[in-house]
Order: C-alpha cells, then sequence, then structure tokens
C-alpha cells in the first residue's frame, strides 16, 4: 500500500502545483466567482463477478419483479458512479442532487430541503423515502454489494419517487422522528399513468438511543401505501401488468456495539427488517388473462458486520421471503411460486485503507429459484472529493 | 406472527397523526438552564466552569473514543435537537459526524453562523495548516491541528470568547457568569505558573508521539518531537514504517513514547519493547485516566506522568 501511494503521490503534487499556477493568473476572477461552488463528490464503483445462474435470467419465484432487479453483472463490470452536488442555497434553503452514472444516466436524488420550525424539515423533489432503514441509504453505504431480498422483491430496490417529505424530530431525551410523505406514485410497487400523479404515500417513526457507553440502536416502524394502475413488471418488452393497491409494512432494528464506544479498531453491527407486502389487485400475465391477486408475500432478512480489527470487517446475512401464494391460477406466470421458499445466505470481507476507500469480497449463495445460484463479487467503492458523513 | 403485525399496522395509520399532532402541541418543558452540547469533554469541563448551576451540560464524547471517529448516533441527534448551546473544536475535527448532528437535529438556534454555534480553534492560533490539502496525506485538517486542548493557555482564551456567548443567551445571569469566570481566570493563571514551574525540565526532551496529538503541548513545555508512529495523520503505521522509525531512534534518541488514552498502544509497545524508551499514556482529555477529574487535574497529571517518565528514562 505504502508502494502505490509513494507511486500517486507525485502525480497528486503535479495536479495541485498545475492547479496553483493557474489560479495564481486569475486569483481574483476566482475569488469572486468560485467561491460559492458547491461541494463536488464523486462515488467510484466496479465489480467482477461470476454466478452460476445467468443473471439476465434472474428470477424470485412467486414475485414480480421491478425492471432494476438484476443481481448483478457476469464478469468485469462498471457498477454505477454517484455523483453528488450539494451546497447552501440561502440561509433557510439547502440542494442536494445525486447522479448515478453508468450506461444510462439516471437522477438518483434531486431536492431541496429547509427547516421551517424547531424539528420539523420539508424535503421536495426526488429522494429515497425515509421507510425502513436500508430504504434510505446510497449503494455505497450498504455492508453488502448487494440490498436485501425482501427490499428487492416489494421494494424494486429501494423505494424512490417525486414527491414531498415532512419529518418532525419530537424534543425528547428518547430519539423519536415522524415523517410523511407524498409521492407521485411512479415507482415500484406503486406505478402507471394514471394515478393522477398522487400515487402513493408514506409514513414512519423511528426511535433510537444509547445502552451504556458501548452500544446503540435504532428501531422504526412504516407504511407505504402505493396505487398501481398498469405497473409493469417482468420483462421490460414483454411485462406483466398490474393494477391495484400494494400496502407495504416494515419494521426495522439496528444495534451496534464497540468497546468504550470506539469503533476504530473493533465494531460490531446487527440489522434486520420484517417487510409484508399487502395486494389486492388484478395481474394480467403478458398475453394473457387477468387474474385476482390477493396476498400478502412477506420477507426478512438479518445479518451482521464486525470488525475485527481496524479497517477490516467480515458480515454474514441471511433473507427469506415468502410469496403467500400457491395457487394453480398462477401456474406459468411470474406468480407461480413453485412450492419452493426463496432464501439465500451471504458472507463478506471487506477492507477499508481508510474511509474513503473499500474493497470487498462477498458470496451469495441465491436460492430465489429452486436452482441454486452460486454468486461471487469482487467489489471496489472508492469515494473522491466532498464526502457527507454517513447516517447511523 | 404475521398476523399480529398486520393487526398493529392497521391500527398504527390511524393512531399516527393524532399523536404526532397532540405531541407537538404540548407546551414545551421550559428549563432554567442553558443546555449545552459539548463535543469533547474538554469543553463540557470548561462550559461547567464558567457555567455553573445555570447551565446543563452534556458530552458528546469521552476521552475513551477518537473524536475524530464518532457515529451520528441517535441518542446524539436527540441531545443537539435539545440544545441552546453547541461548543465543538472545529477545524475539521468532527466533520465526519457533527454536520450531520446539526442537520437532522433541525435545531435552528445552533447551527453554524448563529450564537449558539461555537467552535473553539476559531479564538486560538492553530499550528500545522497543510500547505496542500490532498488525501493521500491522510487525515489533513485545512484549519490546522485541531487538538488545541494540550496548551492551558488556549483554554484560557476559549474562556475569554465564550463567557460573551454564555452572556448573550442567557442574559438573565449575565453577572454570575462573569464572576465564574474571573474566578476560573484567576485561579487558571495560577495553576498555569505552577504548571510551568514544575514543567521546567521538560523543556528540550526529545519525545515521540503515537499521533500528532500533542503539537500545542510541545510548544507550550518546549518539548521536542522526534518522530511520529502514524507515517500520515490517521494511517496506521505499517511494520516497514516501524523499522524506520526504530532506526532513527537508535542515531536520535528520545525520552518517551507518548499516546492518548483512547490510541491503542500496540506500536507504541513494540517500540518500547525494542528500544527500552519508557511509553506513556496521556490522559489527553478530562476522564482520560482515574485522575484527570477535570482541567484542573487533567494538566497536574499530565505533567506528573510527564516528569516521571524522564526520571525513569
Amino acid at each position: 500500500m505504502n508502494i502505490s501511494l509513494m507511486s500517486l503521490r507525485p502525480f497528486a503534487l503535479l495536479t495541485v502545483s498545475a492547479i496553483s499556477t493557474l489560479s495564481a493568473t486569475a486569483v481574483h476572477a476566482a475569488d469572486s466567482v468560485n467561491d460559492f461552488n458547491p461541494a463536488i463528490g464523486l462515488i467510484l464503483n466496479g465489480t467482477l463477478g461470476s454466478f452460476s445462474q445467468e443473471p439476465d435470467d434472474y428470477a424470485i419465484s412467486g414475485f414480480p419483479l421491478s425492471g432494476e432487479s438484476e443481481p448483478g453483472a457476469q464478469g468485469f463490470a462498471l457498477g454505477e458512479s454517484e455523483l453528488n452536488i450539494s451546497a447552501n442555497i440561502d440561509p433557510d434553503w439547502l440542494g442536494q442532487m445525486t447522479v448515478a452514472l453508468g450506461d444510462e444516466t439516471e437522477v438518483e436524488n434531486a431536492y431541496v430541503e429547509t427547516s421551517p420550525a424547531s424539528g420539523l424539515k420539508l424535503r421536495a423533489g426526488r429522494f429515497f423515502s425515509g421507510i425502513g432503514y436500508l430504504n434510505e441509504q446510497h449503494a455505497h453505504t450498504w455492508d453488502f454489494a448487494d440490498t436485501a431480498l425482501a427490499y428487492r422483491a416489494l421494494l424494486g430496490t429501494q423505494y424512490k419517487d417525486d414527491g414531498l417529505q415532512l419529518r418532525w424530530l419530537a424534543p425528547t431525551e428518547l430519539y423519536t422522528e415522524v415523517g410523511i410523505e407524498w409521492f407521485n406514485g411512479s415507482s415500484f410497487p406503486a406505478g402507471g399513468s394514471d394515478n393522477d400523479g398522487l400515487g402513493s404515500w408514506a409514513m414512519y417513526i423511528h426511535t433510537g438511543g444509547d445502552i451504556g457507553v458501548s452500544s446503540s440502536w435504532r428501531a422504526g416502524l412504516s407504511y407505504l401505501n402505493g396505487d398501481a394502475d398498469e405497473r409493469e413488471s417482468g420483462d421490460e418488452v414483454a411485462p406483466d401488468l398490474f393494477s391495484g393497491t400494494s400496502k407495504v409494512y416494515i419494521a426495522d432494528f439496528v444495534w451496534k456495539w464497540s468497546p468504550n464506544g470506539n469503533a476504530y479498531d473493533q465494531s460490531f453491527k446487527l440489522q434486520g427488517e420484517y417487510l409484508l407486502s399487502d395486494n389486492d389487485g388484478d395481474f394480467t400475465p403478458d398475453g394473457g388473462t387477468a387474474l385476482s391477486y390477493n396476498a400478502k408475500p412477506s420477507g426478512w432478512y438479518l445479518q451482521g458486520v464486525y470488525q475485527f480489527t481496524h479497517g477490516w470487517r467480515v458480515g454474514l446475512r441471511h433473507d427469506q421471503l415468502d410469496a403467500d401464494l400457491d395457487d394453480i391460477t398462477f401456474a406459468n406466470t411470474a406468480l407461480d411460486s413453485l412450492s419452493h421458499t426463496p432464501e439465500r445466505s451471504s458472507i463478506m470481507l471487506d477492507y477499508n485503507n481508510s474511509e474513503f476507500s473499500r474493497l470487498r469480497l462477498q458470496y451469495n449463495r441465491d436460492e430465489s429459484q429452486p436452482q441454486v445460484d452460486d454468486q461471487f463479487v469482487l467489489q471496489y467503492t472508492m469515494s473522491l472529493g466532498a464526502h457527507g458523513a454517513h447516517t447511523f | 406472527m404475521k398476523n399480529h403485525l398486520h393487526i398493529l399496522f392497521k391500527i398504527l395509520p390511524k393512531i399516527f397523526l393524532p399523536s404526532v399532532l397532540l405531541i407537538s402541541y404540548l407546551p414545551a418543558v421550559q428549563a432554567d438552564e442553558l443546555n449545552i452540547f459539548a463535543c469533547e469533554p474538554e469543553w463540557g469541563a470548561l462550559a461547567s466552569e464558567l457555567g455553573g448551576d445555570d447551565v446543563n451540560v452534556f458530552t458528546a464524547t469521552t476521552a475513551q473514543q477518537d473524536p475524530h471517529h464518532i457515529q451520528a448516533r441517535p441518542s446524539l441527534i436527540a441531545k443537539m435537537r435539545r440544545a441552546d448551546l453547541v461548543i465543538c473544536t472545529g477545524s475539521g475535527l468532527e466533520v465526519g459526524w457533527l454536520p450531520l448532528l446539526l442537520r437532522q437535529s433541525g435545531n435552528s438556534q445552533v447551527q453554524p453562523g448563529q450564537p449558539g454555534y461555537f467552535e473553539t480553534t476559531k479564538y486560538v492560533t492553530t499550528l500545522d495548516k497543510p500547505q496542500v490539502l490532498d488525501r493521500s496525506e491522510g487525515d489533513v485538517h485545512p484549519g490546522g491541528n485541531p487538538h488545541i486542548q494540550t496548551d492551558p493557555h488556549n483554554i484560557s482564551k476559549v474562556a475569554d470568547a465564550l463567557l460573551p456567548v454564555l452572556q448573550q443567551l442567557d442574559n438573565d445571569h449575565k453577572d454570575a457568569y462573569g464572576q465564574r469566570a474571573r474566578d476560573f481566570q484567576n485561579r487558571w493563571q495560577t495553576a498555569i505558573t505552577g504548571w510551568e514551574t514544575k514543567a521546567a525540565p521538560l523543556r528540550g526532551v526529545h519525545i515521540v508521539v503515537h499521533h500528532k496529538s500533542w503539537v500545542y503541548l510541545e510548544q507550550w513545555l518546549g518539548l521536542i518531537n522526534v518522530t511520529t508512529l502514524e507515517p500520515k495523520p490517521g494511517v496506521p503505521a505499517s511494520a516497514g514504517y516501524l523499522s524506520d522509525v526504530l532506526k532513527q531512534l537508535q542515531s536520535q534518541p528520545a525520552k518517551m513514547i507518548i499516546h492518548a488514552a483512547y490510541q491503542n498502544d500496540r506500536a507504541d509497545q513494540w517500540l518500547s519493547n525494542k528500544t527500552g524508551i519508557p511509553t506513556i499514556a496521556l490522559p489527553f482529555t478530562v476522564g482520560g485516566n482515574p485522575q484527570a477529574q477535570d482541567l484542573f487535574s487533567l494538566y497536574d497529571d499530565t505533567i506528573e506522568r510527564l516528569l516521571v517518565a524522564l526520571n525513569h528514562g
């Protein structure tokens, strides 16, 4: 590691001296024009993957999946690079945008936020909903290379939409935050064009605190109500359709421990969530006729990540789903559960050279479908420039 | 299990909004005391010296924790929500957690630029301001070395700057703050004279430090830092780097190897075994060991330990 740093340094110095030469010629212009430039950060991420089943054919038996649910890519692949730009706008507003740059460019987050009164916060734009624990976290902060199966199956990986959010932090000794959100309803499990642009809403309560000096925790309950009107799932060219409502209930908790609260050398994080989706409507498989779909599929995961020495972490995770459906009427559709219980077990090891760089090796024994998929992923995640602090 | 949860979730939406509205209309509890959120123990201790019974001090970190690496925990967000005044070191020391606490607290009184936000490094002359800002240099602080509390003259300057802030935020007890501050400064100046007399033998003594935590202590007492056990700030020593340090110490000996109570002393112990140079853990801040109970005993104990190491090294 020393060698690589040594070889990089001349470059860094060269760049800095080039910049200072440039700026020296135009000091006054730079002072006046660039002073209020926003904070800019970039996340670079890439993977080397090996999947014993073809990732493009990925499915979870008994669950309709949204378009963005592939488990990864075979061989070398550039993951999505995240570009973050944020700044205070004036004394009352701040703005932030995150663009995911891959083969396709996508606005992940773009919102403005203000604090109108004590403890209240208002946010407008596109953002990850505050439901659950994992939902609001950007991919680069995940403790595994991929998200929980329950999120993939029931929330289209992460619930993100255009809308309005109101959060209130109670002035209590125990951390208690409540939030309510209204969305366009264009994202899975909502979706479709004919929901009058107000197709989903969510609310949640999160609470948390410390246990002594070494442990801290957070727990929450969340509810998402999504209207679907010809929501597409499965194959992008020949999608299945769903019209009706999907209500998602989430219970989440996370517990963190470190000796005397000093996580520099040693720490442990235990996290789990339970998701239940209540669907009521009509499912129309591509080329078929509408079938009444009234089921309560659910899923949970539990994971533990242990930092055994500075920079090195090992993690275990187990996922399980229940399609709540074993009906002959859905035979040969995406909702055919094949009497199979989808589950997955994962182990990961990562090395963090600093808080800005991470290398990770992960293995999943993925039984989303009856045939076992052995998945190996080698991943790098690096952060350049301004980098906001991570949430708990 | 599933059915029970389902019923709970069915009821929840119906009680959710009414209870939020109810809670938000409950009259806010009016405490007489000024609620102070101190990022580090030394500033909590200083706030208690100046504030006495008129303040209620919460200290976010302990001396056993590394102030560079703290989680933005729910409990800290809840405390900051109710704070009237936030006292932190600044200079980038808390960059990994404080901005998030400030934002998530939704407390407009304590945002940067408000009287309720106080950064101590603004009121002293910081050392080690980096010429080049580049992450290949490790944990560099654009505003200079943030560990200013290891020189008691800095504490004195911060106390002078903090007094008018306390008086502004709690005008009813203006005179009491003024009285306590005068009393503190008198006792503090006397104590500094005592420490400087006692520490005279330390002038010119060569030391090795674990992290650049002690530049202000070195400047104050005239200690000479020969080398650092981190090749770059915040970067742990590799075996190769340590053997270079060992070679350097053979030609340029030092009297002691110093680390803070919260730092892992594995590298220090290894070097101590190889060289016979004693290693000492200094409290670094209030609560760093059982002796360092307040600002006065923090320096009493620090100088005592340095002198013991000097006489045995």
